[in-house]
């Protein structure tokens, strides 16, 4: 039956090309443009650490004075000082837990083929990888024992391999950062995390950083900071933060398996807290929040305004564009009511003719949706193109393409319901007489 | 021409009249809404930034040790005042487009109690109010005594300018000239008013608070290095720039020039807005298509009336109607179903601009966009309809007399 209800569409929808081809253009430029946005919309708010995000969480806690505190209100600080980071991540309450910052550093490559450049570092504690679950193409990540050491290790990209070594294992190698000698050993494999979550306020999108040097490290050495550092009270800050000063600059994140855990985390929080503010380095009564992963992203609207604002528009536009369509296909479904009524007449029930029109309706929702999924691809290629950081990850993966065809494929048949529903009314003797 | 007529034909199509009156309704909410958003996209484009835009440009030099600053300053300051149609070079902080390096809350008392909010501080050395080509209001410019020292980011006590947009905010009503505000230890009064400066990075409180910026004058130092302010005839501009940046590999071999923030400032406000421009070709485009779409849904659906009512209007042609009443009558009966759709559409506009506000900090929608969007849209119904309607105007009285 379905075979012939088909063909019956073809030859219909052959009949009266115009009124086809308009509704086939309004679906795909409805599609076209939800697609766009929606796909955009998808990759920025997408889990940069699947399988991980909900044990992972951003503990933040508030060191400042009482200036500008408002009871209930007021936020606790964004990032850590390096006291409190070094206090909480020895206190090793949570299940692993690391301290980091961004950094710039020199590389001296001993190619002599290339010149130096500057690379972005990330100073970090040694759970930074397992944590977030980094994975490595070369090597191993370096131990808790080697921030302890101070030791001179790296870990590089292998975007950073890739320059430096030709993408050759490099693990054991020495590399020359910022003037001093390193021991290449890791090589990270292929990790994206977007938007990148453990550093916001560095970039929300785009590429990680190429070097990861332990923290302790880094600050022996002195290499560059290079991200976001708030002061309060008489802090004051350099071009590198001081290690006493009332400054916040250090991010800090901890694993906590489970909700009991997590729960008794913020009460430890707490205790620090209050404790600290016992010892009289805390003002404030304790302020503290534990986001994990997709809370902390939307707490910060890591997916610009926008973006969101375009979405919205998009989909009143396949609203508009849906309601053409049911206007369009009303046309043309009363257009054919002599047939309808001779198929009636012949022995058709209502409901054999209300799957044959849908039939049509799904048929007008697939070549839509095709139509469609070209003009989301152009649309992205546009995207691609903008100026925004995000710019370059808007690409359309199989479940965003599979969206795009029941998305057509239903807002079609939604579209057909109410037509054919008022075609299949028609009184079959009324239509013959007509005649 | 009557109405009658075609209220009752259109009583006995409720339907598709109620298809079409809903298109146009949503035709309008989005156009009203996505109208006003290119409007105060626009708007915030014509920032006012207060300096002399097309004579500007900015070097910024990294790499350097904070110990060589005071030298280094000297020495570019010397090499790049040479450089052929170059007008002045004066140390700076920050310049508008730029990124910002003095963002701060102000307190308006010396305990800190009275917080201020959050504004932008341009640190200049001598020549640089000059060079920027700021107007003074009220109160006068930097007096070479002005010009103090600095251990810190800002000087420990300095008399400064600020915009009028941010006097008004400070001290609404009050002549801002000597008032005094603080940031932690920093003390300041005001001794002029700016007419505009807009604050480098547009500012973490939104359009409304983009001129709320100050003009601290310092002595360049350890604290205001790195930073240069460049100043040429507007067609000189681009080559005195480049020449610049060539003369650094000399003057300052320590130094790195960083390339993204040494532009002049018209190109740096051009990058600033890009963003925004794309999203204004954006709702362009969406308008574009809307109108387009449902134009094309007019004319389907006023081409399947038209053949539906062949015989009527052959019977209403046999018995006198001219082709001109047809034409009309197909117009009359477009303008009502379209003016249905707009008296939807506007409220339908409301609504939505009132979910935007709570979730997107939109202005509210000023009333003047409904009756505009309206226009647009009749005169669209109209326009969609005009083919169908002529082909309706054509049909023979004859076709009365067919029994098809």
């Amino acid at each position: 039956m379905f075979g012939y209800y088909l063909e019956l569409a073809l030859r219909s929808l052959r009949r009266n090309k115009v009124l086809t081809a308009l509704m086939v253009l309004a679906i795909a430029l409805g599609i076209g443009a939800s697609m766009t946005t929606l796909t955009v919309l998808h990759v920025l708010s997408g889990d940069p650490v699947p399988g991980r995000s909900s044990t992972l969480y951003y503990p933040q806690i508030d060191p400042r004075d009482m200036s500008g505190y408002l009871p209930g209100k007021s936020q606790p600080m964004y990032q850590m000082s390096w006291i409190d980071g070094m206090n909480l991540l020895r206190a090793k309450r949570a299940d692993r837990q690391a301290l980091m910052t961004g950094g710039l550093v020199a590389v001296q490559p001993h190619n002599t083929m290339l010149d130096p450049f500057y690379e972005a570092a990330r100073f970090t504690t040694a759970d930074f990888f397992p944590m977030f679950g980094v994975p490595f193409e070369y090597g191993h990540p370096w131990h808790a024992a080697d921030d302890e050491a101070h030791a001179r290790v790296v870990v590089i990209s292998a975007a950073l391999d890739d320059k430096l070594f030709g993408g050759k294992d490099s693990t054991g190698k020495t590399l020359r950062l910022s003037g001093v000698a390193f021991r290449v050993v890791g090589v990270l494999g292929d990790w994206h995390p977007n938007p990148q979550f453990y550093d916001l306020l560095r970039k929300s999108f785009g590429e990680n950083e190429g070097v990861y040097v332990p923290l302790s490290t880094s600050q022996d050495v002195g290499m560059n900071h290079d991200g976001s550092t708030d002061c309060w009270g008489n802090g004051g800050s350099g071009k590198n933060p001081s290690h006493t000063a009332p400054c916040a600059w250090l991010q800090f994140w901890v694993q906590l398996d489970t909700p009991t855990r997590a729960a008794a985390y913020k009460t430890f929080l707490v205790h620090y807290s209050e404790q600290q503010k016992a010892l009289g380095r805390f003002q404030r009564p304790p302020n503290v929040r534990l986001r994990d992963v997709m809370q902390w992203l939307d707490y910060n609207r890591v997916v610009p305004d926008n973006v969101r604002l375009q979405t919205w528009l998009a989909l009143g536009f396949l609203l508009v564009c849906l309601v053409n369509t049911v206007g369009l296909m009303l046309a043309k479904f009363m257009r054919r009511a002599p047939e309808l009524g001779v198929r009636r007449a012949l022995g058709a029930s209502k409901r054999a003719l209300f799957a044959q029109l849908l039939v049509e309706s799904g048929l007008v929702g697939l070549a839509g949706g095709t139509g469609g999924l070209l003009l989301a691809l152009l649309g992205l290629s546009l995207v691609r193109r903008q100026p925004a950081e995000y710019a370059p990850l808007a690409h359309l993966d199989p479940a965003m393409l599979l969206v795009t065809f029941l998305l057509a494929l239903g807002a079609s048949l939604l579209a057909g319901l109410l037509p054919a529903w008022r075609a299949c009314q028609i009184a079959p003797a009324l239509r013959l007489k007509s005649n | 021409m009557q109405i009658q007529p075609i209220l009752a034909a259109l009583r006995r199509h409720r339907l598709p009249t109620l298809l079409i009156a809903m298109e146009i309704a949503l035709a309008c909410a989005v156009l009203c809404n996505a109208s006003f958003m290119i409007a105060t996209k626009w708007r915030q484009s014509q920032v006012h930034s207060g300096v002399d835009e097309a004579s500007l440009a900015v070097l910024t030099l990294e790499g350097y040790e904070p110990v060589e600053a005071v030298d280094l300053n000297a020495r570019v300051l010397a090499g790049l005042r040479v450089i052929p149609g170059m007008q002045s070079v004066s140390v700076v902080n920050a310049v508008p487009f730029g990124e910002h390096a003095g963002t701060a809350g102000i307190t308006l008392d010396a305990a800190g109690r009275h917080f201020g909010g959050v504004v932008d501080f341009y640190v200049g050395g001598p020549g640089s109010f000059k060079a920027l080509g700021l107007r003074v209001i009220a109160g006068r410019a930097p007096q070479p005594e002005d010009y103090q020292p600095m251990q810190s980011f800002l000087p420990d006590s300095a008399r400064v300018l600020v915009t009028r947009a941010l006097a008004e905010h400070l001290w609404p009503g009050i002549n801002p000239l000597g008032q005094q505000f603080w940031v932690d230890k920093f003390h300041f009064q005001v001794g002029g008013v700016l007419a505009h400066l807009a604050r480098p990075y547009g500012g973490e409180g939104g359009p409304n608070t983009i001129q709320w910026s100050i003009f601290v004058p310092a002595q360049p130092g350890a604290h205001l290095s790195g930073v240069y302010l460049l100043r040429a005839d507007p067609a000189k501009l681009p080559r005195v720039l480049r020449d610049a940046r060539d003369a650094i590999a000399k003057v300052a071999p320590d130094a790195v020039v960083d390339v993204s923030e040494s532009q002049t400032i018209s190109d740096l406000r051009q990058s600033y807005f890009r963003q925004d421009r794309a999203m204004v070709s954006m709702l362009l485009g969406v308008i574009a298509a809307l109108l387009l779409v449902t134009a094309l849904g007019i004319v389907g659906l006023a081409n399947f009336w038209v053949q539906q009512r062949r015989r009527t209007i052959g019977i209403r042609r046999a018995i006198g109607a001219t082709p001109g009443d047809i034409l009309r009558y197909f117009q009359t009966e477009n303008f009502l179903i379209v003016s249905i759709g707009i008296a939807l559409g506007m409220v339908l506009a409301y609504g939505i601009n009132l979910f935007l506000m709570t979730q997107y900090q939109l202005p509210r929608l000023p009333l003047l966009y409904l009756p505009i969007s309206a226009i647009a849209l009749w005169l669209l119904g109209q326009l969609a309809v005009l083919g169908p309607a002529l082909r309706a105007a054509a049909v023979p009285p004859v076709v009365a007399t067919r029994s098809v």
